[in-house]
């Protein structure tokens, strides 16, 4: 099952020190042939990277990613193209992928002709930041039988209970969102800093998979927080502003 | 019509769409996964969750509660002005060759039934012990209600409202700030309600547990459009009762606007169980068919998720959400409420695009005949009406007049000067 392999390959790329990067890119930004540089960029730094799926009405995004999901739709991007293009590049980079989109476009490509074409281009899991559990079933189920995972989201208001639940039913990592509120930091409501690890420390102990802090993560001081607390720390509207700078997107991910 | 989130479900026999009606009526649905037949449900960021399902819990305790319904009652009566009249339209009957009644929602307290929906849910926040309230709006009037219920009941206020509608709305802008409402022009997006429901939406994310969002349509995640339509029903509730003492009889025929859907499924619902009642939803038809022109979503789009529910959406084939048109703010909006999309799917309710200019032809009818300025909203329900009074004169037609048109006179002084 390749969202096996998408765990591994976390848990390897983790330590004590540091944990493993998974940085986030918005396909298509800014450019259409920017995605192929852009993994050949960050793949050789990164346990996994998440592919970013633009979409009209990003309601769980900050300003960062609404302008670059809105720069690649106007591009032309589409989520045939983004795996056409994956499955174009499968034999050359061995990190494993995630797609990151909301459900809309996910269920207009159809369920099954998605998780087929997923396991073409070696999609190893999805996560989908506008689909609870509750919800999850016929896409779970679909995903799941051409071996593609789902990854489930955590946070900080989650209840402990809840919290177990979706340990056990996430695919590949738990992707633990730091702050309540939107990607990028901004308006964010950080958890006391003194409850970030303890939320993640008891995310692990409760997580059959690794488990992925995300959401406002900017600086090296940051990443470094996460060090024994979580085992991957995943990196995108930092990256996001850095490619709009005009850096490159493997010096960034190197600095951190 | 493909269902890729409900596969099994179908309606296909007149015996299967009878029996979902009937599962509607009984109180059945929305069932507990927060579907109507297959529209509806929970389509949102993990954060938002335990809000949602507690704002579920606490409305269906106060719903029950003799208490909170008894204070609901009074502020009704006292603030609200309710009930609201039902009228016989002698002037447009006269010219339209029908007979046809308005229900008088334009009379409720600050202009539209958007007050029904923002007090009810003004009160549950007490209940719920948040600190502040936050709303989207499309063309000001929810923001209006909702700025006015805050007020009432000592929450801060602070309004999202996309920076189209702003300056289309002016006049409604300056009524929130009035009430003491802090209004935010969204300048993401595509600026119109869309956009506010967005950015509503994103703050409600970064403190959910001491924010109540208070939603105006009747769209977004479960419990929200079950618990628009309870606080919206009182309008066919009065509606149907007063047609019964004024008429002796129920209409032919009952019209309303369809946006998200809050004042039509609230005019709706009590005539549900009447089949000889035909009930007709007047979506905005804007300047035609062409994609972007227009926000019929029933005649234009397909099942998909927006704003946390499974309902209609225009949208394109990759599933990117469509752009909108319409002369009115309240309706320039591209998804629909699930429950509508229900009543569709089982044929209980029919949609049908109003223009522009049909909108506004029926507005300068009822200025005209009944010194009535309607707002350009419900002015698409009455143009609804005026057509179907044309292929079936004489026929008994219900209206519900959800607001009054003071609002757009930007538009109006654009277009009719």
């Amino acid at each position: 099952m390749p969202h096996t392999d998408l765990a591994q390959s976390i848990r390897r790329a983790s330590s004590p020190d540091k944990p493993a990067l998974v940085p986030y890119l918005t396909a298509g930004f800014p450019t259409l042939d920017s995605l192929r540089h852009q993994l050949r960029a960050v793949a050789p730094l990164a346990a996994a990277i998440e592919i970013g799926v633009p979409f009209s009405d990003p309601m769980a995004d900050g300003v960062t990613i609404q302008r670059s999901s809105r720069r690649a739709i106007s591009n032309g991007v589409t989520l045939a193209w983004i795996l056409d293009e994956l499955r174009a590049i499968r034999g050359e980079i061995g990190t494993p992928r995630v797609l990151m989109s909301y459900l809309n476009p996910l269920i207009a490509m159809g369920l099954s002709e998605l998780a087929r074409d997923c396991e073409a281009s070696g999609v190893d899991a999805i996560i989908i930041p506008d689909l609870p559990l509750e919800e999850s079933k016929p896409i779970r189920a679909a995903l799941n039988n051409r071996g593609v995972g789902l990854v489930q989201l955590v946070s900080p208001v989650t209840p402990e209970a809840r919290r177990r639940e979706l340990a056990g039913a996430s695919d590949g990592f738990l992707y633990a969102v730091t702050v309540t509120g939107v990607t990028g930091g901004a308006n964010a409501t950080p958890p006391a800093a003194t409850d970030l690890p303890g939320y993640l420390d008891a995310l692990r102990a409760a997580s059959p998979v690794p488990v992925c802090a995300g959401f406002g993560i900017r600086s090296r001081q940051q990443v470094q927080a996460l060090a024994g607390h979580a085992d991957g720390a995943i990196i995108g509207s930092a990256l996001i502003d850095a490619i709009e700078r005009g850096e490159d997107p493997g010096a960034f991910l190197r600095s951190l | 019509m493909t269902l890729e989130l409900a596969p099994n479900w179908t309606a296909d026999t007149p015996q299967a769409r009878a029996a979902e009606l009937a599962k509607l009526i009984g109180g059945a649905y929305p069932d507990a996964h927060g579907r109507f037949g297959p529209f509806g449900g929970r389509f949102v960021p993990e954060t938002l969750m335990p809000a949602i399902t507690r704002l579920e819990e606490v409305a269906r305790h106060a719903l029950t509660d003799p208490a909170f319904l008894d204070e609901l009652g009074v502020h009704q009566r006292e603030w609200v002005g309710r009930p609201t009249p039902l009228a016989r339209a002698e002037g447009l009957s006269r010219l339209w060759d029908a007979d046809v009644w308005l229900k008088r929602e334009d009379l409720a307290h600050t202009g539209a039934h958007k007050i029904n929906n923002a007090l009810g849910q003004a009160l549950l926040a007490r209940r719920l012990g948040v600190k502040r309230i936050i709303a989207e709006t499309g063309a000001g009037q929810h923001g209006v209600a909702t700025a006015a219920a805050c007020a009432r009941l000592g929450f801060p206020c602070r309004v999202y409202m996309g920076a189209i509608d702003a300056e289309r709305q002016a006049p409604n802008v300056f009524r929130m700030k009035t009430l003491g409402a802090e209004v935010v022009p969204v300048t993401s997006g595509d600026q119109t309600l869309r956009a506010a429901i967005d950015e509503a939406l994103r703050d409600w994310v970064s403190d959910p547990r001491g924010t109540h969002y208070l939603l105006g349509s009747a769209v977004g995640p479960h419990p929200f459009p079950w618990l628009v339509r309870t606080f919206q029903s009182v309008i066919g509730r009065e509606a149907r009762q007063q047609m019964l003492d004024r008429a002796a009889r129920l209409p032919d025929a009952a019209f309303a606007c369809v946006g998200g859907g809050s004042n039509a499924i609230g005019f709706f619902h009590a005539f549900l169980g009447d089949p000889r009642v035909a009930l007709i939803g007047a979506e905005a038809g804007g300047h035609g068919p062409a994609p972007g022109q227009h926000s019929a979503t029933m005649a234009h789009g397909r099942p998909g998720v927006l704003h946390g529910c499974y309902s209609m959406l225009i949208q394109d084939a990759h599933g990117q959400v469509g752009d909108t048109h319409s002369i009115s703010a309240g309706l320039d909006y591209p998804g629909v409420g699930p429950e509508h999309a229900f009543l569709r799917a089982i044929g209980r309710v029919s949609y049908a695009p109003v223009t522009d200019a049909d909108a506004l032809a029926a507005l300068r009818d009822v200025c005209r005949v009944e010194g009535i300025l309607p707002a350009l909203e419900p002015s698409h329900a009455l143009a609804a009406a005026k057509a179907h009074a044309r292929a079936h004169p004489g026929s008994t037609l219900l209206i519900n007049l959800c607001g009054r048109g003071d609002k757009d006179m930007p538009i109006l002084m654009k277009h009719l000067t």
